[in-house]
């Protein structure tokens, strides 16, 4: 079954057109992240989701039924905002229970609801306390809660962690991932952080302009991007990507990039002969003592010249020539490489992505 | 700046600023003065001048005993009236004008933008523009010369003024907690009553001494549209000055001055702070 089911949905802002036909199937206890960059239209989808705004053309269904004309309150979903939203002059009490006020819940069922959050969350403490009276992360935490009283059909985060400093950040990433599989329930979270995107999720839809790029689990994402502009969003540092020419080889098909020679998957035969864009990950060029398989013709060595260093304390980040194009690898930091140096290096190309240099999308 | 530099400049604009709260005060004062003097003794030496003995009595007489035209009840029964119309319309026009600044500043609906400048546009008309409408409102409705019809105006004419002051302090609330709050299911007055409510008092506290001081001071609608024991005192007043047939009551007119400018005064003294505090005061901080 699928929780939610977004068909055929556009949105336009008087002649601005936010989002285009977008299609999207989710099931029953995934959680789907939708990153982009910002202005890209995932808030506004989300609101879509919940009822909040309306869109221009297209259907929502949420567990097999369209709301289309359903109020937000009566969709059966939780929302998590970035702002937290809590009510400034409600206790913390107050913010988690007032939805349950207003659908006229028993005071004893309420109080037992505000407990088992409360605990879940560990803010029990904070109950009796107003908002301003909370650090940045509390106030998450009794968003979530308010959100987590409920148990709704469908969770919507909109960047839920993107107020908080860099530790709590990973903190609370942890805890939501956590919560999901405890609780199991569908959620639909909205990041433009690509790590976020990463480890939360179990499927990733990419938006770039209101046109949803890529739906597929984080792995495919990863490796296999759907085009360029995936490709250079998901990962950090970002995937290199460099102009090739793809020729036939002796065992194979192989992209000429300058003097270096990588061998590509047999499937891009069609393409020799033409130009590509090549890319390839920064962890896939590394020191040439790395051993990265055992699978013969997959790794080629050569020597470059290293142009800049940044040493980032678990591995090092080096900037070289690879047939005069300007790459990123990812080394050992025991390495002392210098900017000016010339050194061997060892490319995995398993994982390279070859892209059609007109329109960005992927070829193999 | 620092403290205790006493320059020519300073002292220039020390005499500057000392003039200008003189030229406001002066009036004030020969009033409060002459509300203390007796009437032969404003009357043998001048309009301007310390008391010589103090006539505490004339506010006694002001108060319930003075006549005006034929009534001799003092302004007590006008005060009422004023308390009468400036009270009820000074609420209802606040809360109205909170309702409607909540209305325009953070729900969508067609035509928001319309009706928020229809309402606002009541600031610049001119009062005597507006009397020839309101003749024949009250004429329709039968208000013509009672307290009611004054409520009514007054709550109406307000109303440009409170929902303008509302709406530019509720549009900061941000449109997130509102989504919060309909995700939860609350509905408009809900909305209204638990989350903007509350956040309200330093804007209706300014909104408020705005409506009392106007309301209270309006004199226009006062003498236009109520005669006789139906005046509030700004009108009043006049009567009183007008009516007088033999010696000239400074005295105890002066007292009656001061007890009718009482009430704004007092709100001046004890809202003075929330009012400047109020309105540079943010919805959410
Ligand atoms: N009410 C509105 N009226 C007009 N344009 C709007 C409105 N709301 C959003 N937009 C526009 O729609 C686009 C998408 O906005 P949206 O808030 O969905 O982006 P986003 O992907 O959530 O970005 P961010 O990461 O910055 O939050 C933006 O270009 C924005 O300017
Ligand atoms: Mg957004």
């Amino acid at each position: 079954m699928s929780a939610l089911t977004i068909r055929d949905v556009s949105k336009k802002f008087g002649a601005t057109e936010v989002l285009k036909d977008i299609n999207l199937e989710i099931g029953s206890g995934e959680f789907t992240v939708l990153v982009g960059p910002s202005g890209c239209g995932k808030s506004t989808l989300l609101n879509i989701i919940a009822g909040l705004e309306r869109q221009s053309a297209g259907t929502i269904r949420i567990a097999d039924r369209v709301v289309n004309d359903v109020a937000p309150k009566d969709r059966d979903i939780a929302m998590v905002f970035q702002s937290y939203a809590l009510y400034p002059s409600m206790t913390v009490r107050q913010n988690i229970t007032f939805g349950m006020e207003c659908r006229n819940v028993p005071r004893p069922q309420r109080d037992e609801a505000v407990a088992r959050v409360a605990r879940l969350l560990q803010i029990e403490a904070l109950l009796e306390r107003k908002p301003a009276q909370l650090s940045g992360g509390q106030r998450q935490r009794v968003a979530m809660g308010r959100a987590l009283v409920r148990d709704p059909l469908l969770f919507l985060f909109d960047e839920p962690l993107s107020n908080l400093d860099a530790q709590l950040r990973v903190e609370m990433r942890m805890e939501i991932k956590q919560l999901h599989q405890r609780l199991g329930s569908t959620m639909v979270y909205v990041t433009h952080d690509q790590i976020e995107a990463m480890t939360l999720a179990t499927r990733i839809a990419v938006m770039r302009q209101g046109v949803v790029q890529q739906f597929a689990d984080p792995e495919t994402v990863y490796n296999r991007p759907a085009n360029l502009f995936v490709a250079r969003f998901m990962g950090a540092p970002p995937m290199n990507t460099l102009p090739a020419r793809l020729e036939a080889a002796p065992d194979g098909t192989v992209a000429v990039i300058g003097d270096v020679r990588l061998p590509v998957p047999a499937e891009a035969g069609r393409w020799i002969g033409r130009e590509v864009v090549l890319g390839i990950r920064p962890e896939c060029i590394a020191e040439s003592t790395r051993h990265f398989t055992d699978t013969p013709g997959a790794v080629i060595t050569m020597t470059a010249p290293v142009e800049m260093v940044e040493p980032t304390g678990a591995e090092t980040i080096v900037v070289l020539r690879l047939g005069n194009e300007r790459v990123l690898g990812r080394v050992s930091p025991d390495l002392r490489h210098r900017p000016g140096d010339t050194a061997p290096f060892t490319v995995d190309t398993r994982k390279v992505s070859l892209f059609d240099p007109t329109t960005g999308d992927r070829v193999v | 700046m620092h403290r205790g530099a006493f320059t020519p400049g300073r002292a220039f604009v020390y005499a500057v600023v000392c003039l200008i709260a003189a030229a406001y005060l002066l009036p004030f004062a020969v009033v409060a003065l002459n509300s203390l003097r007796t009437a032969e003794e404003i009357a043998q030496t001048s309009m301007i001048g310390w008391p010589q003995s103090w006539a505490f009595g004339n506010y006694a007489i002001a108060w319930d005993k003075f006549c005006v035209a034929q009534t001799c009840s003092g302004i007590q029964p006008y005060m009422a009236n004023s308390a009468l119309v400036t009270i009820p319309a000074t609420i209802i026009s606040t809360l109205l004008g909170a309702v409607a600044g909540y209305a325009v500043s953070l729900w969508r609906f067609p035509g928001d933008r319309w009706i928020y400048g229809i309402i606002t546009i009541g600031i610049f008309l001119p009062q005597q523009m507006r009397l020839l409408p309101w003749t024949i409102v009250l004429r329709e409705t039968a208000l013509t010369n009672t307290l009611t019809g004054l409520v009514l105006i007054h709550t109406i004419q307000g109303l440009s003024f409170t929902t303008l002051f509302c709406r530019n302090y509720y549009v900061a609330i941000p449109q997130e907690l509102m989504r919060a709050a309909r995700i939860d299911g609350a509905g408009f007055f809900r909305i209204f009553w638990r989350i903007v409510l509350p956040l309200s008092p330093p804007i209706l506290i300014v909104t408020v001494i705005w409506q009392f001081t106007h309301i209270w001071n309006e004199f226009l609608y006062g003498v236009t549209f109520t005669t006789g024991q139906q005046q509030p005192v700004t009108a009043a007043l006049i009567s009183l000055t007008a009516a007088v047939a033999d010696v000239p009551q400074h005295g105890v007119q002066s007292a009656a001055v001061m007890i009718a400018a009482l009430p704004t005064l007092l709100v001046y003294l004890f809202g003075g702070r929330y009012f400047v505090r109020g309105l540079t005061a943010g919805a959410v901080k």
